[in-house]
């Protein structure tokens, strides 16, 4: 009790309030607690209940049982999965990679637009958002489906004669992560480039740099924290999404993502996709730590 | 051997389209030559169009009309990469993601200078700006002053024919400032090279440079030292914006030689002074008495016996006065609403009240004639 330490006053009980006004500690903590509480149920709870149901057994009825099982990672390993986790680095790396090449020139003309078309140009890019993304995944569909949109387009310009195939194939779900990823590129993209002053451009033109020499030197530099923050921001994502091989990759093309779905949803063996899903999130981890330590942390992202 | 100027404006013009679809001659029909080795400095308030002349010269801007030649080359469209001048800019610009021994290295880089002369000529520039010791460290970690150094020897480093500096001691506090000033001075003497200089702050070009070229809403209106634009502007403007001055209005009587009487309206009596420009009889006039270069004198009331034939005489009552130490400031009273500022230099070092003027004394201003300008009026 604090009052007995005290000892020369009179005995009274350590209220909150008492506490609260002597201790810089417990004030802190009492300040920060919204954030720990939402933190503790949104996050550390659900991860505590997936890493225990991950060494769980499936009934026979597709019940949980607490029984200790090792077998949900060791099944992980089996070839099957593997190509399946190889296959969805690749597309994720792949996505984020053409994510970049295409939403960097796109982040560099927004950021250098007149400022009045400015915002007119970033309501755009954010534009699609207002439609359900399985609806627009759906429209897709209808795009690159065998005589769809893109064909009929392709074949009008004489560019192609056949019918390209796209739908249910690996490109299509890269064309369409692509899609759904490419505003979370652009947009941190898009703040760092924002923020290249003018006059560090004139100073380097000024010093001798043509302006691709600038652009290497001086707005390159500056904009990947834009560019680890809009990585970050897509590859994470990417790595776990279902939606988009489910629509447009057909049977043929699973991601991990889809594996992790079935077995929470189709094959009713929770104790296994908890297992996948650990997986996935500590590759991914892994994967972005590395990143980041070799790049360094997205300072747009903390923005 | 060099050309005859380091730059030359001939007849520039820049026109900007406004906003509002109209546009404005930031720059409008400017001649200005500019010595090799000089310190020259472009004077004016905001939007006269001094950094927009700098930038011209830099090759951010591309003059509407007329030439800008440096160093006896004209510029035309050359862009900034090409000339042989370099920039310190207002916020410096320095490059926040490389160090400072990067920052300066650059320029070299640029140039495909070795890299043993990129090292030994970086920390030649880090020590002429006496920030030696400093390359590892990122511009973001220096104080103010030190980055403008840093900005300052990422230019110099680059040996230009001619630096161009943009209010460079701008965002610095008034005692770095002032340091700063003869510092950058002394390093132009030691130098050598062209330095041109933007900067509102009058002092500031009076203190460093050796012709002022004073402008005002894109018009270069006088050039010439300290000296002349001081004691002797060509127009109201120039008078106005360099130091502080009184201006009386009224209409030219007499002209002899250079001599010019004017019948000023309020108050209602002739003043004769130096005339400057083109006047003629019955013309417009302001006539310019600066505070400190009039002589006061208790009035007695008693008859003026002797009133030199080169000095005008003024009748005031003090209104108001401030003592600085150096001198006092005073605010006469000439009458019909005319007021004049006066500084009495304070010669005689006393406590006795009765040394200083004080409000609603009675005074006679002696001002001589050499010491009064006749400018027109319209100008500007």
């Amino acid at each position: 009790m604090i009052s007995e330490q005290v000892g020369a006053e009179p005995k009274k009980k350590a209220s909150l309030f008492t506490v609260l006004r002597e201790n810089s500690r417990a004030q802190g903590l009492f300040l920060i607690s919204p954030t720990n509480i939402y933190l503790f149920l949104m996050v550390v709870l659900p991860l505590i209940l997936v890493t225990g149901l991950s060494f769980l057994s499936r009934g026979a009825y597709g019940q949980v049982l607490f029984r200790f099982n090792l077998t949900n990672y060791t099944r992980l390993f089996d070839a099957l999965y593997g190509k399946v986790m190889v296959f969805s680095l690749g597309i994720g790396i792949g996505t984020t990679l053409i994510c970049i090449l295409v939403g960097y020139p796109l982040a560099y003309f927004l950021a250098r637009a007149p400022a009045r078309q400015r915002s007119l140009l970033l309501f755009l890019i954010l534009l699609p958002f207002w439609t359900n993304f399985i609806i627009r995944i759906f429209a897709w569909m209808i795009i690159l489906r065998s005589g769809g949109l893109l064909d009929t387009i392709l074949q009008w310009l004489h560019i192609t004669q056949a019918p390209l195939n796209l739908l249910y194939t690996p490109t299509a779900v890269l064309i369409g992560m692509v899609y759904e990823f490419l505003p979370f590129m652009v947009l941190p993209l898009y703040t760092s480039l924002e923020k290249i002053e003018n006059s560090l451009l004139e100073a380097a033109a000024d010093l001798g740099a043509p302006p691709w020499k600038a652009f290497l030197r001086v707005t390159l530099p500056l904009s990947v924290p834009g560019m680890i923050a809009g990585t970050i921001l897509t590859f994470i994502p990417a790595m776990g999404m279902f939606v988009v091989p489910d629509i447009l990759g057909g049977a043929k093309t699973i991601l991990i993502g889809n594996v992790i779905r079935n077995q929470f949803l189709t094959a009713r063996d929770w104790p296994f996709g908890a297992a996948a899903s650990m997986v996935l999130m500590i590759m991914t981890m892994v994967l972005t730590l590395y990143y980041t330590r070799k790049a360094g942390f997205g300072e747009e992202l903390l923005v | 051997m060099k050309s005859e100027y380091a730059v030359e404006f001939h007849d520039v013009v820049k026109i900007f389209p406004t906003p509002e679809g109209g546009q404005v001659n930031a720059v409008d029909h400017v001649s200005i030559n500019i010595n090799h080795g000089e310190f020259f400095s472009l004077l004016g308030p905001s939007g006269c169009g001094k950094t927009t002349s700098l930038r011209l010269m830099a090759g951010f801007e591309w003059p509407t009309s007329g030439d800008v030649i440096i160093d006896g080359e004209k510029m035309g469209r050359r862009p900034p990469f090409l000339r042989p001048v370099n920039t310190v800019f207002q916020n410096y610009a320095l490059f926040q993601h490389m160090t400072v021994y990067q920052n300066v290295a650059f320029g070299l880089e640029m140039e495909k200078v070795s890299k043993n002369e990129i090292d030994r000529r970086v920390n030649e520039a880090l020590e002429m700006v006496k920030l030696p010791g400093m390359g590892r460290r990122k511009p973001k970690q220096l104080s103010g002053g030190q980055q403008q150094r840093i900005a300052l020897a990422r230019a110099l480093v680059k040996r230009p024919e001619v630096l161009l500096l943009d209010e460079p001691l701008g965002a610095l506090d008034l005692k770095l400032r002032k340091e700063m000033q003869l510092e950058l001075k002394a390093l132009q003497e030691q130098v050598g090279i062209t330095f041109i200089y933007v900067t509102h702050d009058q002092e500031e070009a009076l203190t460093m440079s050796n012709r002022i070229a004073v402008m005002s809403r894109g018009k270069a209106l006088q050039i010439g030292p300290a000296v002349e634009i001081y004691e002797r502007p060509n127009c109201r403007f120039v008078a106005d914006f360099i130091g502080e001055t009184n201006f009386l209005l009224g209409k030219i009587k007499i002209i002899d030689k250079d001599r010019v009487t004017v019948e000023i309206s309020s108050p209602n009596q002739e003043i004769c002074g130096i005339g400057i420009g083109q006047l003629s009889v019955g013309q417009a006039v302001a006539v310019s008495i600066r505070p400190e270069k009039v002589r006061l004198v208790d009035d007695d009331g008693s008859e003026v016996a002797e009133l030199k034939g080169t000095e005008n005489l003024l009748k005031g009552r003090v209104s108001a006065t401030a003592y600085i130490g150096s001198d006092t400031r005073m605010v006469l009273e000439l009458g019909t609403g005319v007021r004049m500022k006066v500084w009495e230099q304070n010669a005689i070092s006393t406590l006795d009240p009765e040394a200083y003027y004080s409000t609603g004394d009675v005074v006679r201003i002696f001002v001589p004639y050499e010491n009064t300008l006749v400018l027109p009026e319209d100008s500007v």
